[in-house]
Order: C-alpha cells, then sequence, then structure tokens
C-alpha cells in the first residue's frame, strides 16, 4: 500500500507522470501513428494496483528507501559479482540494479522484504564464520566461493540464519538482479542499457517491418536505446 | 434481499473467449442477452511491452480475485492439495482470450472418435486401463461448419491442409476437411524457422504454419500483426489479437441486444422448485443483484464452470447443480503440455520480435496419424518451433551445462548465447482417467469465502510413454537443423493449474456419464447450458479455444433453433 508520503507525492505529480509512470501514456505513445485513435487519459484506468506502483515510481530517490545502508552495502557487493563488470561490459551494480531491489521492495517487491533482511546478514554472518572476513570484505574469489556455497544450499545449515535455505536466497536475490539489469529502464534499472548490450538485444520497436527482421537475420539492425515507454 | 434486473431471454456467466462469441448469434436472432463478466474492460492502452510487467509480475492478469480463486493441486486421494503457482484466468471482457498465445486450431478428426478408432484399427485392449474416454456425441464433420464461422467472425489467420479432401501440404495434410481457406494467410516465418521447415522435410515430415487468432493483415477494420514480440502473456497494443472483446462482442453490442455487466462476481445459479434455472446470483462490491433469465449459460473458466455447478446447490441439486448423476468435475484433463524439449545452435535465431503463435509445426507424430500397432500407447503429440523471446526470459537460459549461471563465465556465454537457444511446445493427447477429479477443496476459500476447486490428478503412463516419444521426435528435428546442445524436461507428474483444463463438465448422449448433452444443454436442468473446454472430452494434440469456441457457437445456434422448448 502507498504510503502518506507517497500518497502526497502522487496528488502533486501531473497526471501524465501517474499515467507514464504506469505503462498507460506510454502504451499510448507507443502506438504507431495511424492506429492510435484516442486521446491520451481517456478510458478507464482500472487494476487498483496500478496507483501503488505509481506512488514507488513517483516517489524515487538516491537513498535507499526500504534496506539499511548496512543490507545495502552487503546487496551491491553480491550483485557485483553476480554479473560482474568486466571485458565484456559493465555489470549488475552499473546497472543500478542495488537501486532497483531497494525500491522495488516497498511495492511489487514487499512480500520479500523480510527475506532480504535476514538473507543479507545471514549471507554477511555465513561469511564471517566460513572465511573469517565480513563478505564486503572479502576478495572478489572469496566472495564468489560464498555465493557458491549459498547457490549449492551449502550454507543453509550452518546457523547463519538464512529464511529457508540460502539457496532460495541466492535464487532470489538472481532472478531480482536479472530484472533490474535486463528489464525496461523505466523501473531504473539497465542504466545506460548495460543488460540489453551486454545480450545484443535490439530494444523495444512498436513495430518490426520484414525488411527489419531480414536486416537482424544479417547483424544490420541498428539498436534502439530507448525504453518502451519513451 | 438482492436488488432484482429485468429479465433476460439469455444469461451468459463469463464473457470471455467462448461466452463472447456464443453471444453474438444469440443477439443476431434477437434475443436479450446479458453478459456477466467479473472483470473490466481494457483496451489497447493497457497493453505495453514491458517484459517486467507482463512476464515477471504477470499484469493484468495476476489479481487478487483471481489469485484467489487458484484451484488447490495434488497428485492423488491420499495427500492434501494447496493452491501453488499463479492462475492464468483472466477477469476482464474478453477473458484469457486478451493474453494467451491465440493459437487456434481445429482438433483432429480422430479426436472426436478415440474409443472406436482404437478398437477398429488396434482392438479394444488398447484404451488404457482406468480411463473414462467415450467417442464424442458428434464428430469432425458435425463441428466443421461451426469452425469455419468462427474462424470468419473472429478472425483467424492459417494455410489450409485438406481443403474438401483436396490435399495442400503448405498445409496440415492430417487436418480434417475444411470448406474453404482461412480468411487470412498465416503469420511469417523467420529465418530459422525456415530452416527448421526445411529440416523438417529433408527428415520425410510436413512442416507448415499455424493458425492463430492474429490478424497478418487489416481484417474488419483491425490492423495486422506488427511482431513487436511482446504478445506472450500481453494484449495487443494494436488489436491485432482477435480477443473477443475486440471481435465478437463488439459485433453483438452493435445488434442493441447484448448487455455486458462488468464486475459481476457471480456466485450461484438460482434454480426453482422445478429444477430449472431461472438466473445468476451476482455482488458488485458489496451490493447484491439477480439476474433473472429464461436460460443460463455457464461460459467461465473449466475450474470456475464445475465450481459454479457445484457451489449451486439446492433441493433439486442437493450435490451441486446438474449433478443428480455424479458426474460434475469427472473426466477432468490438463493438456500434457510439459516433457518439453529446447536447444542450443552455434548461430542467432533473430527470435527477438516474434511471438509464440509465430512457429512451424509437424503434426506426423500426433494422434493416429502414424501406426501404433507396435507402440505401448495411443495418441500422440503435435511438434510446435515458435519464435517467442525478450530479454529477461533470454538471459535466464539454461546454460546447457556449460557453466554456472552467473558470474564472469556466465556474462561471457551470455553475450553468444542469448539469442541462440530455442524452445519447443509439444502438446500431446491426454485421456480422462477414473480418478482424475475436480471437486470442493474442504478449506481453501476465495475473497468471497466461497470454496475453491481442488484438482487431484496425475498422468498415466500413456501421456507419459508418449511424452517419451515424442522427446526422441523433437531431439531427431533439432539435431537435424544443427543444434549443438538438447535438453529434455522432465515426463511430468501431476496435472498443476493450466490454460488447457478439459472436463468437468462432459459433453455426452449418456446421462450416467456426461453433465451436457450432444448440444451442451444439461441432461439435467434442461435450460441450463456450459460452454468452453469443460464439455470437451478429449483434449487432442492441439490448443482448445477455437474448438471451444466453435462448440459455444454451435450451442448458441441450438438454443436459437429450438428456443420454445429450450426456454420453455
Amino acid at each position: 500500500m502507498a504510503d502518506d508520503k507517497s500518497e502526497k507525492k502522487i496528488s502533486k505529480i501531473s497526471r501524465r507522470e501517474l499515467l507514464r509512470s504506469a505503462g498507460l501514456a506510454g502504451a499510448a505513445a507507443f502506438l504507431p501513428a495511424g492506429v492510435h485513435g484516442l486521446a491520451e487519459g481517456e478510458g478507464e484506468i482500472l487494476p487498483d494496483e496500478i496507483s501503488t506502483a505509481t506512488a514507488k515510481q513517483a516517489s524515487r530517490s538516491a537513498l535507499p528507501q526500504n534496506l539499511t545502508a548496512e543490507e545495502t552495502e552487503i546487496l551491491d557487493a553480491m550483485v557485483a559479482r553476480l554479473i560482474p563488470d568486466d571485458e565484456h561490459g559493465p555489470g549488475a551494480r552499473e546497472a543500478g540494479a542495488v537501486g532497483y531491489i531497494d525500491r522495488e521492495l516497498g511495492g511489487a517487491l514487499s512480500s520479500s522484504r523480510e527475506a532480504y533482511r535476514a538473507g543479507l546478514l545471514a549471507l554477511d554472518r555465513y561469511s564471517e564464520y566460513s572465511r573469517e572476513a565480513r563478505f564486503v570484505a572479502l576478495t572478489e574469489k572469496d566472495q564468489d566461493s560464498v555465493l557458491f556455497d549459498l547457490q549449492t544450499g551449502g550454507a543453509t545449515g550452518a546457523g547463519a540464519g538464512f529464511l529457508g535455505s540460502s539457496a532460495a536466497f541466492f535464487n532470489m536475490v538472481r532472478g531480482h538482479t536479472w530484472e533490474a539489469t535486463f528489464g525496461d529502464p523505466i523501473y531504473g534499472g539497465n542504466k545506460d542499457f548495460v543488460g540489453w548490450d551486454l545480450i545484443r538485444y535490439p530494444g523495444p520497436r512498436s513495430a518490426v517491418s520484414p525488411d527489419d527482421q531480414r536486416r537482424l537475420e544479417q547483424g544490420e539492425l541498428e539498436p534502439l536505446r530507448r525504453s518502451a515507454y519513451d | 434481499m438482492p436488488r432484482r434486473n429485468s429479465e433476460a431471454d439469455v444469461v451468459i456467466v463469463g464473457m470471455g473467449a467462448a461466452g463472447g462469441v456464443a453471444a453474438l448469434p444469440l443477439a443476431r436472432a434477437g434475443l436479450r442477452v446479458v453478459g456477466l463478466e467479473a472483470g473490466t474492460w481494457l483496451d489497447r492502452r493497457d497493453f505495453v511491452p514491458d517484459e517486467i510487467r507482463n512476464n515477471v509480475r504477470d499484469w493484468p492478469f495476476i489479481v487478487k480475485k483471481t489469485q484467489q480463486e487458484r484451484p488447490t493441486v495434488r497428485n492423488n486421494a491420499s495427500q492434501t492439495a494447496s493452491q501453488v503457482g499463479g492462475h492464468p484466468m483472466m477477469n476482464a471482457v474478453g477473458g484469457t482470450s486478451i493474453h494467451y498465445w491465440a493459437q487456434s486450431w481445429r482438433l483432429n478428426p480422430w479426436d472426436f472418435r478415440v474409443v472406436s478408432e482404437t478398437v477398429r484399427r488396434y482392438g479394444g485392449s488398447r484404451i488404457p486401463a482406468g480411463s473414462t474416454v467415450e467417442d464424442w456425441p458428434l464428430d469432425y464433420d458435425e463441428l466443421e461448419p461451426f469452425y469455419d464461422l468462427v474462424e470468419r467472425e473472429v478472425g483467424i489467420s492459417g494455410k489450409a491442409g485438406n481443403i474438401r479432401g483436396e490435399l495442400d501440404r503448405r498445409g496440415n495434410p492430417f487436418e480434417g476437411p475444411r470448406a474453404r481457406e482461412y480468411p487470412m494467410p498465416p503469420l511469417r516465418w523467420t529465418a530459422f524457422l525456415e530452416g527448421m521447415a526445411d529440416s523438417a522435410r529433408s527428415l520425410g515430415w510436413n512442416p507448415f504454419p499455424g493458425p492463430a487468432a492474429i490478424n497478418t493483415e487489416i481484417y474488419e477494420g483491425r490492423p495486422g500483426c506488427v511482431y513487436h514480440g511482446h504478445c506472450n502473456k500481453g494484449g495487443c497494443h494494436v488489436d491485432a489479437k482477435s480477443a473477443t472483446y475486440v471481435t465478437t462482442i463488439p459485433k453483438a453490442l452493435e445488434t442493441g441486444n447484448l448487455t455486458v455487466i462488468p464486475r459481476a462476481h457471480v456466485t450461484t445459479i438460482e434454480v426453482d422448485g422445478d429444477g430449472r434455472v431461472t438466473g445468476a446470483n451476482y455482488v458488485i462490491g458489496n451490493d447484491e443483484y439477480f439476474q433473472p433469465a429464461k436460460v443460463v449459460l455457464l461460459a467461465g473458466y473449466t475450474y470456475e464452470n464445475v465450481r459454479m455447478l457445484l457451489l449451486s446447490s439446492s433441493r433439486a441439486y442437493p450435490d451441486g447443480l446438474s449433478n443428480n448423476h455424479g458426474q460434475v468435475g469427472r473426466h477432468y484433463m490438463s493438456h500434457h503440455q510439459g516433457a518439453g524439449v529446447s536447444a542450443l545452435f552455434p548461430f542467432d535465431l533473430s527470435s527477438w520480435y516474434g511471438l509464440p503463435a509465430q512457429g512451424v509445426a509437424v503434426d506426423e507424430w500426433a494422434d493416429d496419424n502414424f501406426d501404433h500397432s507396435n507402440l505401448p500407447f495411443i495418441g500422440g503429440g503435435n511438434l510446435w518451433v515458435y519464435s517467442d523471446r525478450r530479454p529477461i526470459g533470454a538471459a535466464n537460459m539454461s546454460t546447457y551445462g556449460r557453466g554456472p549461471n552467473w558470474g564472469s563465465a556466465w556474462k561471457s556465454f551470455i553475450r553468444e548465447n542469448a539469442d541462440r537457444s530455442v524452445s519447443s511446445y509439444i502438446q500431446k493427447t491426454t485421456l480422462p482417467y477414473e480418478t482424475n477429479v475436480l471437486d470442493l477443496d474442504p478449506t481453501a476459500k476465495d475473497s468471497l469465502g466461497l470454496p475453491v476447486i481442488r484438482i487431484t490428478a496425475s498422468y498415466r503412463e500413456n501421456e507419459l510413454r508418449i511424452a517419451a516419444y515424442l522427446q526422441d521426435k523433437m531431439e531427431q528435428w533439432y539435431r537435424e537443423a544443427g543444434a549443438v546442445e538438447v535438453s529434455r524436461g522432465g515426463l511430468g507428474n501431476t496435472m498443476g493449474v493450466t490454460t488447457h483444463a478439459y472436463g468437468g463438465t462432459r459433453m455426452g448422449d449418456d446421462m450416467e456419464t456426461n453433465v451436457v448433452d450432444r448440444w451442451g444443454f444439461s441432461h439435467e436442468a434442461g435450460n441450463l447450458g456450459v460452454l468452453g473446454a469443460s464439455v470437451m472430452g478429449t483434449s487432442g494434440a492441439r490448443n482448445p479455444t477455437l474448438t471451444a469456441q466453435a462448440l459455444s457457437w454451435r450451442t448458441a445456434q441450438h438454443l436459437v433453433d429450438a428456443w420454445g422448448e429450450i426456454a420453455g
């Protein structure tokens, strides 16, 4: 549910912004010329959950909103190993994955808030037990070996405090990191299209003609670096 | 007391793929029709090419109401059922036809006569033990005119393979004879799909494009598909997908004889002392209403049709409406869609702007299109390779055992391979069995406190043997096309909640084993009809919607023709 602060923000932002972040005007803007018959903002806006998502979209800020500073630091180190910055280009940290997860934990991912709190602290505790240092202080190689323990479930029984298995926590963070890195940049991740460039996705298009498809097949289709909502 | 609306001739419960079609012939015949729909009107501006919204978070069909109506699932009667996973049912005018893949197949003639054809060709011992399968009360030829009507009124693209007995190998030579060509040509193929078709031909198979409820050119004022790659779980942003909310429902509204009441959450069907139905009770928010009608047509999802009957008990029907023979909820099947096969190719497939209905099909191994004399099963499956890829899904692809799924090594892998893997969709014959049933869950309740459906069902040996056999065929096809890795899914076990849910109100002449008669009307309550895949007695090896729609039109036409007799 939207809290009081974000409710206030909603009332201050324009209808255009509200529609834009809810994806409705985005859909309208996305229509190819000639098909777009109705004026923007007409028609019913129905599902209730949109207003909640909108509130969170509208109240973006640089400071963490739902994670503590300590949790943010651990998560940041973790996503930087899941998709590292390396010779193949920037990774999840550069894509803005932490900001995405933090914001969405106050919205669409709110049911995962407790699993993040417990899991990030458990990751740190497991790191101290098994590698004698906080996760953020480990070398990249040791961080990777800790994450491998998490992924295989090997860290579950160490008394570190994972809710359920360490693998479930790992897979949850991995899943959200992938959403952030490869999803539409409207959500605040995939900064500078680093995710789409990595997998050579040529970008959202309103229509792909037979010629466009042929160019794609010949490796000649120029990537469109844009959000579907632009 | 609920508010009482003025009486309708026909009330349809559910304005989705089936109800949205049935409304049209009724309204055109001058009957006053009320359509009760739990959801609301959406339109093309509600649909965005946003993978997080559509595919990760399943908007718009994951809403509180439908999630609370998720059936519980268990393998067999000794287990406790629980709600797992999501629910693909969509509440909206147009229903699940808004976000479906829109593959619009006719069943093959064999699917209507599984028992008699199996007995004739292989002997009665080949019907699997415990199966309750029966021949349909109608054959393919009897349904053909309604397939033909729906293909035109809804708008289906495809390539015919058999026009009045003339075979055309550009289409499916195994299909039943059709009166004429599809109203629109098929969706285009990509270079990769052309390559798969060539490989099928070199194996001696007959590849062809599948039929889709998607325009490929301007049709009835709606544009052709623009191939933007977000059709899967998305509504169409240009109205090229022929969902009923842009096809048959608007046409029915134009007659002036259809009233659609959105947000109407139907709770029970009302029954009089003679056992005839008198209308539907529904709520909008906290307000209760009663919609009286001379005839009631149930047109919800399979699970909801069964649930509505079981919830509507009365003096005349103590165990649920139309259930005095204990048949409601029986003969349930969910299509065996699992046991997939995926492959990795050493070149880009250029699949970013495809859709699941854009693909190449092979029917050689479906139904009884091949000799089963020395095979330990009956039936088969349709092989379908399609073009459908979005960035998050692509980045989550299997690494085919070639390394970890994160870290630097993974980045190197995904950079090369994100556009190089492909899944197949192999729909296989599923039979009904004595102990695969739907009933009301003893504990799980929906938002109104009403029990949800409980699925007790598992695949049996016949289904698992088909699955293994089809995986071999699919692997053979991929290898022929140059795949460097092939990966197989498990053969399946529990039948979970699915988009392809059949049975529960099966159609047949014998009231001891079927809920509705050959026209789709209850054997027990003569002015109650049932629409949707819940009346189907076999699954076939292909998507159910077009058959459900053809049957709906036929039931509606019968109602018009026999109005005096049915409405009383």
